[in-house]
């Protein structure tokens, strides 16, 4: 029988077998974002090493301003976790990518930018959207903070290995439909918890179309889907992706990678333990209307009824969210008004996010009473888009052009949408609270997201 | 880390779906407090209204659920955010066992390092022994037993819970994984001669393209 993609790459990175489906396994990259510096100097505190910093990577993300014109100085009061890392970084010799460099930005954004995720390679970050480095056919996944530790002292990570599971999508995208549209329509289909337990493969037709940027967005949301690993095989359009990066491998060595990496794709007898079909015919442009994205629906649906859910605790769930987020059932949702659009995050940040935004925004002006916000993930992708001049687009129809950061993703930097306030925003968890107590997060596409800043409510892309 | 053999305490219910660790434990909580500071902010948004003052329909507020030691949660428990400081918080409120029929798999890795046990039972299970808890009023305590592999309900129901065998006797000795793994410094050191010739791509780390 066949392996799979995600077996083979676990099989290369078994250190020692410890029994009953454990393994020890080599951390290939650690990426390490701002709240790592705590890590670094409890590691030091312990009084021991960080045993590869050769193979970690660190940049500041998540406390971070995105005020227009900050610098490297900027004070703000989460300034002393920064201060920890750069010390601490710079003691164990693990590179930092700080503000104002190329290099700066989303972990999850400047990793594959800079060409320092690999295929083959297994990834972790003490951060659950670390699957998004998947999109490049890398075993990737999110660790805790004592995981973390034990990085960085051994190079690796007691793990017991996940069932194996695969969705395939098949058929052509329809009109407006994004990466992000695929990943939600599955959530909504298989719920947040259909992939506990599995490392998720995405494949079909419709997967291979993909670029490698739609193809980090599919598998961010994999975290939403209950399992910590989404992955995809690598092919000729992942190796154009790479080819000439700032760390992926140059010169014989590519040469030697590539051999490598063109062996990595799943057997075709090799056998899964659970097989999801989506029908691309089925999947339109999506918005959450809930508190958890498993609550999803297309865009020209109306807002869903409890009474019609069967399953008691269920249908309490969903009175709670729409009781939070202020929602009406039997409304359509293209009738929600928006205060806020925050264009960002590790999902849809990335400069093909922020083209998709601008196709929408040009021309238009942001309506009255919306505020829209525009972080792209990294300086790299922040000098691109205004190398095309993207940033102008945005500013003329009136959205905010920022710093790349994490920004409202989660507030942690103290960007919040404020309490009452709804948003479309283009990050992964409409959680509770998660931009701010009180805040009401819609998730949904860059091209959405940018529909309902220029509309002022709900907007179904194709419809503009 | 602290050992997990048995235990006999209040559980409190908490069947919904799907709760995730930005609700267990805030963003702000999590970037601003210690590891220890974090039990009276666990689940701060259901206990605490934006006065600041208690929810009092909320369970954990309720008597005899302040003082439960085990939460009998919903499928999918703790999924999302990675954050340690959602086990933290729990820890720090008193919970030392999360029952539920399925976890957010960072989050049962989580547990594990802090000495909390995440049983999975069927979600049959697990609601027959919140109803038999309820019916109760949340006096009749349960028993969750690793020796044994065995939740014990109030009406002495045993239901066997499978857990990984290296889990368990970490739980049970209270091992440090961290001391265990740097006895194998040899393996680690061997793996990295042997796929470092496999795999030189993956070793430079330098920049191939300034
Ligand atoms: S953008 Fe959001 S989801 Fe992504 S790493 Fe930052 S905070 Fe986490």
């Amino acid at each position: 029988m066949g392996s799979t993609l995600f077996d083979k790459i676990w099989a290369a990175h078994v250190v020692s077998d410890l029994g009953d489906g454990y393994a020890l396994l080599h951390v290939s990259r650690h990426l390490l974002h701002d709240g790592g510096g705590a890590s670094l100097k409890q590691l030091a505190a312990r009084g021991m090493a960080v045993r590869n910093p050769d193979l970690s990577f660190a940049t500041i993300d998540h406390v971070i301003p995105t005020t227009p014109g900050r610098t490297r100085e900027t004070s703000t009061p989460f300034t002393a976790r920064i201060t920890v890392l750069r010390e601490y970084a710079a003691k164990a010799g693990i590179r930092l990518f700080d503000v104002g460099e190329p290099g700066q930005g989303i972990i999850h954004v400047i990793a594959p930018e800079q060409g320092i995720s690999l295929p083959g390679s297994l990834i972790v970050c003490g951060d659950s959207h670390t699957c998004t480095h998947g999109g490049l056919g890398a075993i990737a996944f999110g660790i805790g903070a004592t995981e973390l530790l034990h990085v960085l002292a051994t190079q690796t990570l007691v793990q017991r290995k996940p069932k194996r599971m695969r969705v395939r999508f098949e058929g052509e995208r329809g009109p407006g439909v994004t990466a992000k549209d695929m990943v939600l329509h599955l959530i909504g289909h298989v719920r947040a918890a259909g992939g506990v337990g599995y490392a998720v493969e995405y494949a079909g037709a419709a997967v291979r179309a993909l670029s490698v940027e739609e193809r980090l967005t599919l598998c961010n949301l994999s975290i939403e889907l209950g399992a910590k690993i989404g992955l995809i095989a690598p092919d000729e359009t992942t190796y154009e992706y790479l080819h000439g990066r700032r760390y992926a491998p140059a010169g014989a060595e590519w040469d030697a990678a590539l051999a490598y990496w063109r062996g990595l794709p799943t057997d075709d007898d090799a056998v899964f333990d659970r097989e999801v079909v989506i029908d691309m015919a089925a999947v339109a442009p999506q918005i959450t209307w809930g508190t958890n994205p498993e609550q999803v629906a297309a865009v020209d649906q109306r807002v869903p009824d409890p009474a019609a859910e069967p399953d008691l605790v269920k249908r309490q769930a969903m009175l709670d969210a729409l009781d939070y987020m202020g929602l009406v059932p039997g409304t359509a949702l293209t009738e929600t008004p928006v205060d806020w659009v925050f264009i960002g995050s590790c999902t849809n940040s990335r400069l093909s996010d922020l083209q998709a935004a601008a196709a929408v925004a040009r021309g238009r002006r942001v309506a009255p009473g919306v505020t829209a916000w525009v972080v792209p993930g990294s300086e790299a992708v922040k000098r691109a888009a205004e190398a095309e001049g993207l940033d102008r687009v945005f500013r003329d129809a009136g959205f905010e052009w920022r710093e790349p950061g994490c920004s409202m993703c989660l507030a942690m930097n103290g960007e919040t949408v404020p309490r009452g306030q709804r948003s479309v925003s283009t990050s992964n968890r409409n959680f509770v609270g998660r931009q701010g107590p009180g805040a009401r997060t819609h998730l949904a596409s860059p091209a959405m997201a940018a529909a309902a800043a220029v509309t002022g409510h709900i907007a179904d892309v194709r419809s503009l | 880390m602290q050992a997990f053999t048995t235990l006999t305490a209040i559980a409190a219910p908490l069947p919904e779906p799907d709760i995730n660790t930005d609700m267990i434990i805030r963003v702000e909580r999590v970037r601003d407090l210690k590891p220890e500071e974090m039990g009276r902010y666990a689940f701060e948004n259901r206990r605490f209204r934006p006065d600041g003052s208690e929810a009092p329909d909320f369970v954990l507020n309720q008597q005899p659920y302040r003082a439960a030691r085990i939460i009998l949660g919903g499928p999918n428990f703790a999924c999302g955010s990675s954050r340690e400081a959602a086990v933290w918080a729990l820890a720090g409120f008193g919970i030392r066992c999360v029952i539920a029929p399925s976890f957010g798999p960072i989050f049962a890795n989580n547990c594990y390092q802090n000495g909390m046990l995440p049983v999975v039972l069927p979600e049959a299970t697990v609601q027959a022994l919140t109803a038999e808890v309820m019916a109760s009023g949340g006096t009749a305590e349960v028993t969750v037993d690793l020796e044994r592999c065995e939740v014990v309900a109030p009406s002495g129901a045993r239901s066997g819970f499978s857990i990984d065998a290296p889990r368990r006797a970490a739980l049970l000795q209270g091992l440090d994984e961290l001391q265990m793994t740097l006895r194998r410094e040899p393996e680690i050191g061997a793996y990295q001669a042997r796929d470092r010739a496999a795999r030189p791509w993956l070793y430079p780390t330098k920049e191939t393209t300034p």
